[in-house]
């Protein structure tokens, strides 16, 4: 695997959190590293978990096999292997493997001495996986209200967990959520448009600089948030969706219970026009 | 400034924040499963904000033995509970007066006390054709009521008018203009659990026998089974009234993954399937015939009486007055036994999809 000029400067030892030396090391174009190590054991071990249960189940069709977490009435508590056991071990398994890979993250932006943006980034999505799976379960007190392993089967747990609150687009997080989901394919599809209309010329025209694509948002909208700034816009909207969408899941059910149309009433009961 | 600004901002969201939270439920939960397990059925409450049952009045006095002369022979005028004995009739009055009537006018709400024979007021002839009534919900109705049944306290609880009932909406003052016509919905409606659905469900599917079924038995559009959006939201507010009357969520008795599959729904759905088909034997038949009787302040803005609906005996619990029965202390409303009332194509906790719902045209109807 060929190296580029200047990968072979950076590829030092060191900037490692733990183990030291240990598995500080390339192999072809990947960084090993001790976190490198523990992400291939867990996520292994989860994926063969994942077959060994599907084998216990009614079906091998892809679209049906459901590893599901245990019933309620196990609480917080460990349950028999075939009765959500597996399902336990595997979560636990998926966040080793989660984590551990933004470890991995952590330790090459150290080496490259850059900021932590690409692992924060990662870490709402490991975020919300989690809210999922141990936050709202564990605020709820049992597993059981996490969502199973299943391509149809955690679509029904979405479904129905939405149908638990009546009608789940007035959940406040949810509208947020969903808001910024959609800013952010739509500031994604300007930034990307605006470089290539300025980088990607039409044959014989020259490439433009980044002064052209600031005078395009300046004459168009008044402001050109400008080529860093685009960047940051563009991570804070993402984010906020993965944020937001982790934070409508936590209040359903631990922090409301009723329909969600129901909690606007406290806008209908304020003291000004009540 | 800027650290005075980044304070106002931080203070701000923070306090947003705490607002937001405010109109939450922070309380213990109290959660049950109702399916298998990481299918995401379940019903989770807040424990201070399940419906309180109002304290059960006790017998006005013991339930005298059956037997003895009837009511038919001791007095005048008595239409329906000829056969009852003379002492559990008294009786029933006593209860009747103390479930219904408002106390300072006992049994002069409805009786005349210089001829307690006499129909002369208007609530007399009410009272006995929901005498009539609670005796077809205990008897025909039996697949919703079960052996708890129903009395006249089910649905009063000691309010000559029901509390919670419902006439003919409104509507807009000026049907033919746009201006401020909702068009019975975009509002925040309890009826429909605040949603924006149209806000009325009750005249279509709780007097008429308007088809509470959208969805076909294929995934693909068919001229066999025309079922619009507004029909499906409709549908939706009539589902959220459910929902809300008897304090549980759509999983209490569906499973998403399809609202129509009888094998996929909870047993209590049939007994929803049966309570509806009730309350508008109850409405059109009972109710819908005092039309006459009822005076003007009794009638909703369009003249038509006040009716029940789910939540008229629910009350924001799935078992009415928590499942406690009262029909053993009124045995004369459990009525003659009648032949429940036969599913439209409905099982009773059906395991089947019954072939009804399999025939889309059977499903949807001519309206």
């Amino acid at each position: 695997m060929a190296l580029l000029s200047f990968e072979r400067k950076y590829r030092v030892r060191g900037g490692t959190l733990i183990g030291g030396d240990l598995f500080d090391f390339w192999v072809g174009p990947f960084y090993v590293g001790f976190f490198g190590v523990v992400t291939a054991i867990t996520a292994s071990l989860g994926t063969a978990l994942i077959f060994y249960a599907a084998s216990l189940g009614p079906t091998w069709n892809p679209w049906l096999i459901s590893i599901a977490p245990p019933d309620l009435r196990y609480g917080l508590g460990l349950a028999p292997l075939r009765e959500g056991g597996l399902w336990q071990i595997i979560t636990i398994c998926a966040i080793g493997a989660f984590v551990s890979w933004a470890l991995r993250e952590v330790e090459i932006c150290r080496k490259l001495g850059i900021g932590y943006h690409v692992p924060f980034a990662y870490g709402f999505a490991i975020f919300a996986y989690v809210s999922l799976e141990v936050i709202r379960p564990w605020l709820l007190g049992a597993w059981g209200f996490a969502f199973p392993y299943g391509i149809f089967s955690h679509l029904d747990w979405v479904s129905n967990t939405g149908y638990q609150y009546l009608h789940f687009h007035y959940n406040p997080a949810h509208m947020l959520a969903v808001s910024f989901f959609f800013v952010t394919g739509g500031a994604l599809a300007f930034h990307g448009a605006l470089v290539l209309s300025a980088v990607n010329p039409a044959p014989g025209e020259p490439v433009k600089s980044p002064e052209y694509e600031d005078a395009f948002f300046r004459d168009t909208i008044g402001y050109s948030i400008g080529t860093l700034g685009i960047h940051r816009l563009g991570l804070f909207l993402a984010l906020s969706a993965g944020f937001w969408s982790a934070i409508c899941i936590i209040i359903s059910g631990p922090l409301w219970t009723r329909g969600w149309p129901e909690w606007w009433t406290w806008w209908l009961n304020l003291p000004i026009w009540s | 400034m800027s650290r005075f600004l980044d304070r106002i901002a931080a203070a701000s969201i923070g306090g947003l924040g705490i607002l937001l939270l405010g109109g939450c439920e922070l309380g213990p939960k109290q959660a049950t499963q109702t399916g298998y397990r990481g299918t995401g059925l379940e019903q989770i409450v807040d424990v201070k904000h399940i419906a309180k049952v109002s304290l059960i009045p006790p017998a006005p006095y013991p339930l005298p033995p059956d037997g003895g002369p009837t009511a038919g022979e001791s007095y005048q005028n008595i239409k329906v509970l000829n056969g009852v004995s003379k002492e559990r009739f008294d009786h029933l009055m006593a209860e009747i007066s103390q479930w219904v009537a408002p106390p300072e006018q006992g049994c002069n709400y409805c009786h005349n006390p210089e001829n307690l024979a006499s129909d002369e007021k208007y609530t007399k002839v009410v009272a006995r054709r929901m005498i009539q009534m609670t005796q077809n919900i205990n008897s025909r109705w039996s697949s919703h009521v079960k052996e708890t049944g129903v009395t006249c306290y089910t649905c009063h609880r000691g309010n000559a008018v029901p509390v919670n009932k419902w006439a003919l909406a409104q509507g807009t003052p000026n049907p033919g203009s746009i201006l401020g016509n909702r068009h019975g919905q975009n509002a925040p409606e309890a009826n429909v659990g605040y949603a924006s659905l149209p806000s009325d469900p009750f005249a279509a599917y709780l007097n008429e026998n308007q088809q509470i079924r959208v969805a076909g038995n294929s995934p693909f559009p068919s001229r066999d089974h025309v079922a619009s959006i507004k029909d499906a939201e409709t549908t939706y507010g009539m589902m959220m009234h459910v929902s809300t009357a008897l304090g549980v969520n759509c999983t209490f008795c569906h499973n998403s993954q399809s609202f129509r599959a009888w094998n996929l729904s909870r047993a209590q759905r049939a007994t929803a399937y049966y309570g509806i088909r009730m309350v508008r034997d109850t409405n059109e038949n009972y109710i819908g015939s005092l039309q006459t009787v009822f005076p003007a302040y009794r009638k909703g803005p369009h003249g038509d009486p006040y009716k029940v609906n789910c939540t008229t005996c629910h009350q924001g619990i799935s078992k009415p007055l928590s499942g406690v029965s009262m029909i053993a202390q009124a045995p004369a409303l459990k009525g003659v036994s009648k032949p429940t009332a036969p599913a439209e194509g409905g099982p009773a906790a059906a395991t089947n999809v019954p072939a009804a719902f399999n025939d889309p045209q059977a499903m949807t109807g001519t309206k």
